[in-house]
Formats: structure tokens, C-alpha cells, sequence
């Protein structure tokens, strides 16, 4: 059994009570007191409607919330199942809350989850975010059966988006993690999970929990160890993912910040396990009954993402100068020049820069903080163009667009590993 | 008198053959204590290369800033500039030693005081070094944080911040080895009162009505921060 010593004596006991369990589902909070009744519930008749007969518990570390968030998760019930349900639950849901420190990251988080899956020995798990709007029962369902029934070992999800949604993740994430390690999982990032007890203990034994890359950005780590160590992996389909939150442009600093930061971390460790990878790359299975629906539009500023991506080029030419080569750098220049109208960040330009920028994190040639900062202005640029381009492209057509720009990651591979390996 | 002449020139040129032959030894151990000076630093410095020449103190000086600071301010990797350094500063001691075996007692005093000088001058120059490193550190912080945030002139302020840091460390550095310090001390003072006083006449006088623009927004009326996009990246 993997180390416990970072949970409370507390929150043992209440596993001890509990017992072994065949479900656990881990909802780790901070201050979201707005959307968690719903996510909670959700997840309830999730349990009692597709899992019946199974022991199930949800497990919810809480950051330290101050609006009371933890409160209602334990006491937010259904008085009646029948009214939802054509069924009443056969067996107790257990809710045991837990608290760690929020500064520590949310890894610690998925930490609890999967030591307490450990303890308890649960045969599948699934992680959902608090903050979502559209969590719905189906979701327990299609992240917890391909592990219970199936065997899978990882369950990634796939969501209904925005066509302008997760513009990270489809420009950057997705394209790199299937060019890279060869699998093609549309969200290695998403914020909901369903995995088996043995890869939450596989998890567990790895010495990289005290790392800010996996403490700040676990999923990834997770996706693409997986990957790694040869377990096995499925998508499901889960529908519309509606954050109750907006993302500010401060936000998007961040999140590129940890994100990619994450991934570029990973692909140093994982080097050994990418760069000689010759083979094309793997499918993965999906779950679920796909389907499109229409979703409220979004307002996008694309004057002042132009505006920002213009200046940023400018303004940050100095720091770009080490990071970039000398005819990446002029061509983004030459983009940077144009006004809205013909203003185009195409693929080729856009892999290159992405792959230079991993490279070049890797040789560390500046502080790889600032390194990433510097990446913020050119996503905006290319976002700006994405959302030019896709103004009114159907579903399809977007999905053809996101498929070329996967081939030119994969086209352009050995130029990533050209520059890997070139020393700086 | 021919044999006086001759008596004094004989004299003379023994003494001098005296004082040559003491001299001479001298002269050659110098040249000796100067010559294994140099050996001794030059295996020093290729010790020095293959003991921080390995990948991880590379890989270190990468990611502190330092290879790509040095690079900026056109001197050798850190691993060739240690090197280097260690060479010159043993030799330089050798060499200084080895005008000492001359014994000329006007170069002893100088020399004393060279050595108890060094250290001060090392300590300026790390202190220098470390100066140089944190204001490249602060400046190019500045200037990411402000493009992002889409401030304007965010390198004119990422400049300022830079020139102020460094500015700071000199005077440090200049009180570290003793040059006047009450001057440094004042020059420093006037220069960045100055600086200041004069970014806060710029803003009033020439940028009086950004000015007034600002504090309206602040404390008049809270407009709605303009956002770039609705849309979450992950």
C-alpha cells in the first residue's frame, strides 16, 4: 500500500468505517459554493440509477472554502429518488469530506482521491469539477462503466463544445499529445476522469507528487503517464461542458502557464519514451452516444486580441529572439503586420512556433516561467485567426480543420525532435 | 691617478657584479614562481572545466538565467567564464608573489596593500554579478507581466526598472571597495529623487489629462472591465 501519511487521522478513520468500496468518486471543491449542490447530486442519482448494487462512497477534499462549500456537500441530499428516478438506492451513498491547504495545489486533491481509492480498494473511480453547469447522472455512467465492466484502466472525457471553447486544448494540447505519444485523446486535460484501482495505485507509488507540474496540472500527467506505461484507455462522450465561471485574459496567463508548462515537463520525462516513437498514431475507443446541439453564443473581442498580439510581438521581440528561430520570429512579424481583415496565423507557423517554444523550454534558454508568459501574445494571434476562419464553419468543417492541423503536428514531428535533441 | 680611475671603476663594477649576482636569483626565481604560476593555473582551470563542466550545473546555469545573462552582457558560458577566472586570479597571485621574491622594498608596501584590497574588489564584483542577474530577472518579469496585462510603453517601464536595480547594486558595489562612500551615497540619492521627480512632472504636466482619466475611472464611476474573450482555453 502506497504512503497515507498526508491524510488526516480523521479522515482515515471515517474510510476505516466505510469499509471497501466498488465505485468512489472523488469531487475535490474550493469555494464553490454556487454550483456543488447540483454537481453533488448529480453524481448521487448517477450512483444510484447506473450502480445500484454497487458500494459506492464520494469522497470530497476541500481546499480550505470559506463559502461553506464543504457544509453542502455533506448535507445537499435528494429527499426523493422516486420523483427522478423509477428506483430508490439499495445501499448508503457515503460522503466523507476532508480538507487540505488550496496553496498546496490541486493535486493534493486528486492525491486524497486516490489514496482513499487505495484504502478503500475500489475497483473504479471518477474525479468530477465542481464548477461545471451541465454535470448530468449520465456522466458517472460513462466515466465509471468502461473501468467496472470494461476493464479500461483510464477514461479521458470528450465534451460537446463551443466551437470557440477549449481553443488550448484542440490548438495546442490535443494535436501535441497525439503527435508526441502517439494516442489520440481529444481532452488529455479535461477535469473529469474515470480510472481503475490499479492505476490509482500505480499513481500513487510515483515520487513526482511534490512537483509544481503535477500539483498544478495533474490531468496531463495522468493522460500521458497512462499512455506511458502502457495502460489501457478509452474516451467518453459526456455532452456540454458549462463553466459557471468566465475566464478573464489574466486567467489565460495562468492556465498557459500550467498547462503547457505541465506538458513540456512531461515530455522531459517522458523523452526516453517519445523521441525513437516511429509509429502512427492510435486510436482510442469512445463511449457514448455522440451528438451536437446548439450552443449559446460567445462574444469574442477579436479587435483587441489582434491588438494584443501585435503589441506583445513588438514589445516582447527581445525575450522571442531567444526562444524563437530567426525565420519563425520574421514570419510571425510579417503576420503581426497585417490588419484584421487579412490577418492569418497559418498552421505550418503556428506548429513550428509551438514546437520551437517546447524546445527550447527544454534547453531552458531563458527562465522557463517567463519562457511561457511569452507564448500568451502569439496564442492570441492565433486564436484571433482560429476565430476568424471558423466564423462560419459548421461542426463538420471544424472538425476537418482540427484534424489537418493534428497531421501538420504529426508532419512536422521530426523537426520537434531535431530541435529536442540539438543541444542550445 | 690612471690607477684610481682604474681602482674605482673596479669597484664599481664589483659591487655591481655583487649586487647582480645577488639580484639574479632573484630575477630567476620570479621568473620561476611566475612560470609555475602558470602551470599551476592552467591545471586549475582545466580542473575547474571538467569538474563544472558536467550536464547538471550547465542545465542549472540555463534555467537560473545565468548562461543567457552572460550571453546578453557578451562574455564566455559560465563554465569557460569560471574557468577563466580561476586561471587569471591564481596566476595573478603568482605573478604578484613572484615580484615580491624581487625584494624591492618600495614594490612590498603596494603589494601588501593589493592583497588586502582583493577581496573587497571580488566582493564588488560578485556583488556586480548578482546585481546584473536580478535586475535581467526583474526587468523581463516586468515587461511579460505588462505586455499581458496590456499596459502601455512596457518596455520604457521594464527599461526603468532594470536601470533602477542596477543603479542600486553599483552603489553598493562602489561602497563595497570604498570609493567615497558618502558621495555614492548622495549621488545615488539625488539621482533617484531626481528620477522620480521628474516621471511625476511628466505625468502631471504631459500627461495631465491620462491623468485625470485614471483617477476619474478609479474613484468617480467603476467601468466594466473590458474583457478580451468569453471563451475558457482548457
Amino acid at each position: 500500500m502506497a504512503e497515507e501519511t498526508f491524510l488526516s487521522d480523521d479522515f482515515v478513520r471515517k474510510l476505516t468505517a466505510v469499509g471497501e468500496v466498488d465505485i468512489l468518486v472523488g469531487v475535490p471543491t474550493y469555494n464553490n459554493r454556487s454550483t456543488i449542490a447540483h454537481v453533488v447530486n448529480a453524481v448521487q442519482l448517477g450512483l444510484v440509477k447506473y450502480f445500484p448494487r454497487e458500494r459506492v462512497v464520494i469522497i470530497n477534499p476541500d481546499g480550505g472554502s470559506t463559502d461553506g462549500t464543504s457544509e453542502i456537500v455533506t448535507t445537499s441530499s435528494i429527499q426523493d429518488f422516486r420523483s427522478l428516478l423509477s428506483a430508490s438506492p439499495l445501499r448508503t451513498i457515503h460522503r466523507i469530506t476532508t480538507s487540505y491547504r488550496e496553496v498546496d495545489g490541486r493535486g493534493t486533491a486528486w492525491r486524497i482521491i486516490m489514496a482513499a481509492a487505495d484504502l478503500l480498494r475500489a475497483k473504479a473511480c471518477a474525479v468530477i469539477s465542481p464548477d461545471l453547469e451541465s454535470v448530468t447522472p449520465e456522466w458517472i455512467e460513462g466515466l465509471v462503466r468502461p473501468v467496472y465492466r470494461e476493464q479500461f484502466d483510464l477514461v479521458t472525457p470528450i465534451y460537446h463544445r463551443h466551437k470557440y471553447d477549449g481553443l488550448l486544448v484542440k490548438n495546442i494540447i490535443a494535436p501535441m499529445v497525439r503527435s508526441i505519444y502517439g494516442v489520440k485523446v481529444r481532452e488529455p486535460v479535461g477535469g473529469e476522469f474515470g480510472f481503475s484501482g490499479r492505476l490509482a495505485c500505480h499513481y500513487l507509488e510515483q515520487d513526482l507528487w511534490h512537483e509544481d507540474f503535477v500539483r498544478s496540472r495533474t490531468e496531463i500527467w495522468m493522460t500521458t503517464g497512462a499512455i506511458v506505461d502502457g495502460f489501457k484507455l478509452c474516451q467518453a462522450f459526456l455532452g456540454p461542458k458549462i463553466h459557471a465561471q468566465k475566464s478573464s485574459s489574466q486567467d489565460i496567463v495562468a492556465t498557459i502557464q500550467d498547462a503547457l508548462g505541465a506538458l513540456f515537463r512531461c515530455m522531459e520525462n517522458h523523452e526516453s519514451y517519445w523521441l525513437p516513437r516511429t509509429d502512427p498514431p492510435q486510436g482510442v475507443p469512445v463511449f457514448g452516444f455522440e451528438f451536437s446541439s446548439g450552443l449559446e453564443p460567445r462574444r469574442i473581442n477579436r479587435k483587441r486580441m489582434l491588438m494584443m498580439f501585435q503589441n506583445g510581438v513588438k514589445q516582447l521581440a527581445p525575450i522571442l529572439e531567444s526562444i524563437l528561430s530567426p525565420e519563425t520570429l520574421e514570419q510571425i512579424r510579417q503576420a503581426s503586420q497585417l490588419d484584421e481583415k487579412q490577418f492569418r496565423f497559418p498552421d505550418e507557423l503556428w506548429v513550428k512556433t509551438i514546437y520551437e517554444f517546447a524546445a527550447s523550454y527544454h534547453h531552458s534558454v531563458i527562465n522557463r516561467e517567463h519562457l511561457l508568459q511569452a507564448l500568451t501574445p502569439i496564442y492570441r494571434g492565433r486564436i484571433c485567426s482560429v476565430v476568424a476562419e471558423d466564423q462560419r464553419a459548421d461542426a463538420e468543417e471544424i472538425e476537418q480543420k482540427l484534424e489537418a492541423l493534428c497531421r501538420e503536428f504529426e508532419r512536422l514531428r521530426p523537426y520537434l525532435v531535431e530541435r529536442w535533441a540539438r543541444k542550445a | 691617478m690612471g690607477q684610481l680611475v682604474l681602482d674605482t671603476l673596479s669597484r664599481t663594477l664589483g659591487s655591481f657584479l655583487d649586487a647582480l649576482a645577488l639580484f639574479l636569483p632573484r630575477v630567476l626565481s620570479m621568473i620561476v614562481v611566475i612560470v609555475a604560476g602558470y602551470i599551476v593555473a592552467l591545471l586549475l582551470k582545466i580542473f575547474v572545466r571538467r569538474v563544472f563542466g558536467i550536464a547538471s550545473f550547465r542545465k542549472y546555469c540555463d534555467s537560473a538565467g545565468i548562461t543567457q545573462m552572460m550571453r546578453k552582457a557578451a562574455l564566455p558560458p559560465p563554465v569557460e567564464f569560471l574557468s577563466q577566472l580561476v586561471f587569471w586570479v591564481v596566476w595573478l597571485v603568482f605573478i604578484v608573489l613572484g615580484i615580491d621574491a624581487l625584494g624591492i622594498s618600495a614594490l612590498r608596501s603596494q603589494i601588501s596593500q593589493f592583497f588586502m584590497f582583493l577581496p573587497q574588489i571580488f566582493v564588488a564584483l560578485v556583488v556586480l554579478f548578482i546585481g546584473l542577474l536580478i535586475a535581467n530577472f526583474f526587468s523581463r518579469a516586468t515587461l511579460l507581466a505588462l505586455t499581458n496585462a496590456n499596459y502601455p510603453s512596457a518596455r520604457l517601464l521594464s527599461s526603468m526598472v532594470r536601470l533602477l536595480i542596477i543603479l542600486f547594486f553599483v552603489t553598493m558595489a562602489l561602497e563595497q571597495v570604498g570609493l567615497g562612500r558618502h558621495v555614492v551615497l548622495i549621488a545615488f540619492s539625488i539621482a533617484f529623487g531626481a528620477m522620480m521627480l521628474g516621471a511625476a512632472i511628466a505625468f502631471g504636466l504631459g500627461g495631465r489629462d491620462v491623468a485625470r482619466r485614471i483617477l476619474e475611472r478609479q474613484f468617480l464611476q467603476k467601468q466594466p472591465e473590458e474583457k478580451d474573450e468569453e471563451i475558457s482555453p482548457l
